[in-house]
């Protein structure tokens, strides 16, 4: 083992060490992960909340959707999004996006194949969370005078989300971890960098085990984050979404 | 509009279905040796000694915290010159597929071992009591009494880790095994062709995901009615 190899300079990198080339991949990961977190809580909420409302063409295009991204693979879904999406997309859509840079392709196909990828899961927390309220919630608010739309936003949806805070929290790990697919398409996010490494330094043990440690603080850092959400969120009296 | 062309589909089909069985192959045995271990891991993790909670509690902590690729990348890493060293094989024995069934069933392991836990603890301390009391010993209550009915809570929820298990085989993509998957990507970018063939695995992945699910949410129900 040669720890030091992360402080020799890299080539080509004016001045840049191994060790940034790391933190360049870990940064890569984190935005990513922001990126696709983002479309995934809002869509997963939307999805969530259409599968539970009494409309069945509204029902069965969330279940659909869920169906679908919860049964092809990850791997076949970015794929999907980077070698044929832009194929098959309408207008001039596809002509613009492999116009752009192969950093900014990769990186717009990751985030909406992470996205829409964790979106089917939190659908499913959403979904939970909301049919883990008593009924009475919802007939409650259609009797003060609430219509649906406004039920949900002022009575189901702040009970719902304040309950599924734990497993959105294991869908945060699940996401970060599930990034590294990106790898595959060439996007040198962290677990790609360890291969690049290896592939200058001849160093694979070190690269591995660095890049691992790394996977293992970002999830350390997301739990303690949730863990102190969870606190903020939980609501008094009421157990439940999760242990 | 894209001209869609399936007709290399047909042809390939023979080729992509060696590709099947490798993936079948792979998630198979890691189901068979992932839920073995992680029967043992789960016990031991209920263990009072600390050493043996404390050992299968860090190995599950510390599977579940890495990216499968990142596993997978260790493991092609590690296996190949481990098996050279132990059956003394030339170096360019092909060691990928044994690479990818040691990560996938070390790897699995860990999240069955959480989901029979939690089958185990599912059980009423009463039966392990009970058993003990007629004069079983820990080992014999635990595997005539405990496990068996562990096991019929919890068997909706192994298929459905298998299920992903069989998904997430794909990923041996990283080290260019050739799996369903791997086949139907070659076969598309040898033909210029990779729109068709991506959307035919995914297609194929689908419908076995798809109908294994709908089989185990079927057999949940009938488990729910029964109990």
């Amino acid at each position: 083992m040669n720890w030091r190899v992360f402080f020799e300079p890299a080539p080509a990198g004016g001045g840049a060490t191994y060790l940034d080339w790391l933190l360049e991949g870990l940064k890569l990961t984190v935005y990513l992960s922001l990126a696709s977190w983002c479309i995934a809580l809002v869509w997963g909420s939307v999805m969530g909340v259409l599968r539970t409302v009494p409309n069945r063409i509204l029902y069965a295009i969330s279940t659909v959707y869920v169906e679908v991204f919860r049964n092809v693979p990850l791997l076949v879904q970015l794929f999907i999004w980077y070698f044929v999406v832009p194929e098959l997309a309408p207008g001039g859509l596809g002509t613009w996006f492999k116009q752009r840079d192969p950093f900014v392709q990769q990186f717009l196909s990751a985030t909406l194949c992470l996205g829409f990828f964790t979106g089917a899961r939190i659908s499913e927390q959403v979904r939970a969370g909301i049919e883990s309220l008593a009924r009475g919630q919802q007939a409650a608010g259609l009797a003060l005078g609430f219509t649906l739309p406004q039920t949900y936003e002022n009575v189901l949806l702040p009970m719902a989300f304040r309950i599924i805070v734990p497993p959105l929290a294991s869908e945060m790990v699940n996401l970060v971890k599930n990034s590294a697919v990106a790898s595959t398409i060439g996007l040198l996010e962290a677990a790609a960098m360890s291969r690049q490494l290896v592939d200058y330094t001849a160093r694979a043990y070190e690269s591995f085990t660095a890049v691992t440690v790394l996977y293992i603080l970002v999830n350390l850092v997301v739990l303690v984050f949730m863990r102190w959400v969870e606190a903020k969120a939980r609501v008094p009296g009421f157990l439940g979404g999760g242990h | 509009m894209y001209d869609f062309d399936w007709s290399s589909v047909k042809p390939a089909l023979p080729f992509m279905w060696l590709g099947m069985k490798v993936t079948l192959e792979i998630t198979l045995t890691a189901m068979s040796v992932g839920i073995a271990l992680g029967t043992v891991l789960a016990v031991l993790r209920l263990q009072r000694n600390p050493v043996l909670s404390g050992f299968s509690a860090a190995y599950v902590n510390l599977f579940r915290a890495v990216p499968l690729i990142m596993v997978l990348l260790w493991f092609f890493l590690i296996v190949p010159t481990l098996i050279e060293r132990i059956f003394n094989l030339p170096r360019t024995a092909d060691t990928r597929v044994t690479s990818a069934m040691v990560a996938f069933s070390l790897f699995q392991a860990a999240y069955y071992a959480e989901i029979i836990r939690a089958g185990i603890q599912s059980v009423t301390a009463g039966q392990m009591g009970a058993a003990l009391a007629l004069g079983m010993s820990y080992g014999q209550a635990m595997r005539l009494v405990v496990l068996p009915q562990a096991f019929r809570n919890m068997t909706p929820l192994l298929l459905t880790q298998t299920i992903i298990l069989f998904q997430d085989t794909s990923l041996v993509y990283v080290s260019a095994v050739r799996d369903f998957f791997g086949a139907a990507t070659i076969i598309g970018t040898r033909d210029g062709r990779q729109v068709e063939l991506i959307l035919f695995a995914g297609g194929v992945y689908f419908v076995i995901s798809f109908a294994l699910s709908s089989l185990v949410k079927y057999w949940q129900d009938r488990l729910k009615v029964a109990a």
